[in-house]
C-alpha cells in the first residue's frame, strides 16, 4: 500500500530531515510513528499526503507515485488519503454539515449522496445533534471528530492522524482513539504520529521510532519509546 | 465542468459574501469610492473635451472679397471656395450685414459709416471640416481671384488650438492613471480579503480539491463584490448627471457650446465603471490566490 525506500529528504536550509528511510505499509494496518520533535517525524508523514516531496527516493502510495507526480495530479491522490491534524485544521466559515460536504462536493459527489454519508459519519463519531453548528461552538473533542468525520467521509484507503490528541485532555483522547479502532476495522490503514505514550502502550499496534531521519525501530505490537 | 458544479460555485461565492460580512463590506466600500472617483473624472474631463472641440469649431477663415469684384466674380469664387476639400460649409455675410455686427458688438458711433462710407468689405465665412485645417484653408483661399484678404485668428487661434490639445491630453493622463489607481486598489483590497482566507484555502488543498474547484467561488466572490461595488457610484453618478447636465445645459442655450447628452455618453460610463468592478475583481481575486494554491 504505502512504499519508501532509500527516501531523502533535505530542506533548503540545508537541515536533513529524512535519511535513507525504507519502510512498507500494508493496506488495512495500524501503525504508530512515535520519535522525539525534530527527528523527522512530520515529514515522514507529509510526504505520504505530498505535502513534501522527496529530494531522493521513492514513495508510493497505491499507484500514485508521488516522486513524479504531476502537481494536477495531487488534489487526485488526497481524494484517497484522509488527514487529521492536531489543529483539527475546519473551515472556520462552515457548520459542521458544510465542512464534511465539502470534502464530498471536491470529488464531485451529488447533493443526495453527500447527504447521506455525511449523517452516516457523524453518526459514527457521535456528533449528529451538532449538524448546523460551526466550529468555534465546539469543544476541541468534538472538533477533532468532525475533522475525522471529514477525513474518513470520502472513505480514503489511508487515514493519517498528525497528532490527534495532542490537543485534547486524556478522556477524550481515547474516545479519539476509539473511534480511530473502529475506522480501522472497518479495513482502512491508519498511520499516527503521537507522543501519547499510554496509548501506544495499551492500545498496541505496530510501531515504526523515527530518529535522525530513518526508522530506528519497527515493531509488532511495539511499546512506545525511544533512545534519545 | 458541468451546470450543477457552476451553480454550486455561485451559491457558495454568495454564502461566502454574507459570512464574510464585514470584510466584505470594507471591499465593496473602497470599490465603490474608487469607482466614484474615476467616474465622476472622466464624466467632468469628457466634457471638458467636448467644450474644447465646441470652441475649436466656432473658429471660422473669413475671407474678404475685393471691392472691385462683380457678381459672376463672387459667385465664381464662392465655386472655388466651395471646392476645396477641406471646407465644411460657406456662409456669406454682405458688407451691410457686418457693419451691422460692429455696431451691435462696438456701439453706435460707427453707424456713421453706414451707405456708402461702409469700409467694410463683403465676406465668406468658410468652416473647416476639422479645426487643425484652418490656417490651410486660409492659405489657399489667400491666392484665389476677388480675395481682399483672409482672417482666421492667426496666432490666436493656433494659441487656441494649442491650449485645447494640451487640455485634451492632459484630460487622457489623468483618466488613465485613474483607471490605473482604481485597478491597483481594487485588486489590492480583494488581496487582503483573500489573504485573511489563506488557512481556508490551504485546508481546501488538503481535502483534495483542484485548484480551479478552489479559485471558482472566489472569482465570482470578486466579480460580485466588484459589481456591488459598482453599483454605488453608478447610480450617484447618473443622478448627479442628469441633474448637472439640465441645470447647465439652461446656461449654454443659445450658445455653440453643449455638453455630452446623457444619452448615450452616461451608458458609456455606466458600463465602464461596471466593467472595471467586473474584471478587476475578478482577476484581482484569482491572482491573489494563487500563491496560495501553489504547493
Amino acid at each position: 500500500m504505502i512504499v519508501m525506500s532509500n527516501v531523502y529528504k533535505k530542506y533548503p536550509n540545508g537541515i536533513t530531515a529524512i535519511n535513507g528511510l525504507d519502510v512498507k505499509i500494508d493496506q488495512g494496518e495500524f501503525v504508530y510513528v512515535v520519535g522525539p520533535s525534530g527527528a523527522g517525524k512530520s515529514t515522514f508523514i507529509k510526504m505520504i499526503y505530498r505535502e513534501e516531496m522527496p529530494t531522493k527516493g521513492t514513495v508510493k502510495v497505491g499507484e500514485f507515485d508521488l516522486a513524479n507526480m504531476k502537481l494536477s495530479k495531487i488534489p487526485f491522490l488526497r481524494r484517497h488519503v484522509g488527514v487529521v491534524f492536531q489543529d483539527f485544521k475546519l473551515l472556520p466559515k462552515m457548520t459542521v454539515y458544510e465542512n464534511i460536504a465539502y470534502a464530498m462536493q471536491v470529488v464531485g459527489k451529488n447533493p443526495k449522496q453527500i447527504q447521506k454519508r455525511v449523517l452516516e459519519v457523524l453518526d459514527l463519531v457521535g456528533l449528529k445533534h451538532k449538524v448546523k453548528m460551526f466550529p468555534n461552538e465546539l469543544s476541541g473533542g468534538e472538533q477533532q471528530r468532525v475533522a475525522i468525520a471529514r477525513a474518513i467521509a470520502n472513505m480514503p484507503r489511508v487515514l493519517i492522524a498528525d497528532e490527534p490528541t495532542g490537543n485534547l485532555d486524556p478522556e477524550t483522547a481515547w474516545g479519539i482513539m476509539d473511534l480511530l479502532e473502529e475506522i480501522n476495522n472497518q479495513g482502512t490503514t491508519i498511520i499516527m504520529a503521537t507522543h501519547n505514550s499510554d496509548i501506544v502502550n495499551s492500545v498496541r499496534h505496530r510501531v515504526l521510532a523515527v530518529e535522525n531521519g530513518r526508522i530506528a525501530r519497527d515493531q509488532e505490537q511495539g511499546e512506545y519509546g525511544y533512545e534519545h | 465542468m458541468n451546470i450543477k458544479t457552476m451553480w454550486r460555485h455561485i451559491k457558495e461565492s454568495f454564502k461566502s459574501i454574507k459570512r464574510n460580512g464585514w470584510m466584505s463590506i470594507a471591499a465593496v466600500s473602497a470599490v465603490a469610492v474608487t469607482l466614484l472617483l474615476v467616474g465622476s473624472f472622466i464624466a467632468i474631463l469628457m466634457n471638458a473635451n467636448k467644450l474644447a472641440t465646441d470652441i475649436e469649431e466656432d473658429v471660422s477663415v473669413r475671407v474678404y472679397i475685393d471691392l472691385a469684384a462683380e457678381e459672376e466674380d463672387r459667385i465664381q469664387l464662392e465655386e472655388d471656395l466651395a471646392a476645396l476639400d477641406e471646407v465644411e460649409s460657406i456662409g456669406f455675410s454682405s458688407r451691410a450685414e457686418e457693419l451691422d455686427n460692429v455696431i451691435g458688438s462696438y456701439g453706435d458711433e460707427f453707424g456713421l459709416f453706414e451707405g456708402d462710407d461702409n469700409p467694410l468689405y463683403d465676406v465668406f465665412v468658410l468652416n473647416t471640416t476639422s479645426p487643425e485645417l484652418t490656417a490651410d484653408v486660409a492659405n489657399q483661399a489667400e491666392d484665389m481671384n476677388y480675395v481682399a484678404g483672409v482672417n482666421y485668428g492667426g496666432a490666436t487661434a493656433d494659441r487656441l488650438f494649442y491650449i485645447m490639445d494640451t487640455v485634451r491630453n492632459v484630460g487622457a493622463i489623468i483618466i488613465i492613471a485613474l483607471i490605473f489607481t482604481a485597478v491597483f486598489l481594487i485588486a489590492n483590497t480583494i488581496r487582503i480579503t483573500i489573504f485573511s482566507r489563506s488557512t481556508e484555502i490551504e485546508i481546501m488543498k488538503l481535502v483534495g480539491a483542484t485548484n480551479w474547484f478552489i479559485r471558482w467561488p472566489f472569482l465570482i466572490e470578486g466579480a460580485l463584490i466588484g459589481f456591488i461595488g459598482a453599483l454605488i457610484p453608478v447610480g450617484i453618478i447618473s443622478y448627479v448627471y442628469l441633474r448637472g447636465f439640465d441645470t447647465i445645459m439652461r446656461y449654454l442655450s443659445g450658445t455653440y457650446f453643449a455638453l455630452l447628452p446623457p444619452q448615450p455618453f452616461l451608458y458609456y460610463i455606466i458600463a465602464l465603471l461596471l466593467g472595471i468592478g467586473v474584471v478587476i475583481g475578478s482577476l484581482g481575486s484569482s491572482l491573489s490566490i494563487r500563491r496560495f494554491l501553489k504547493v
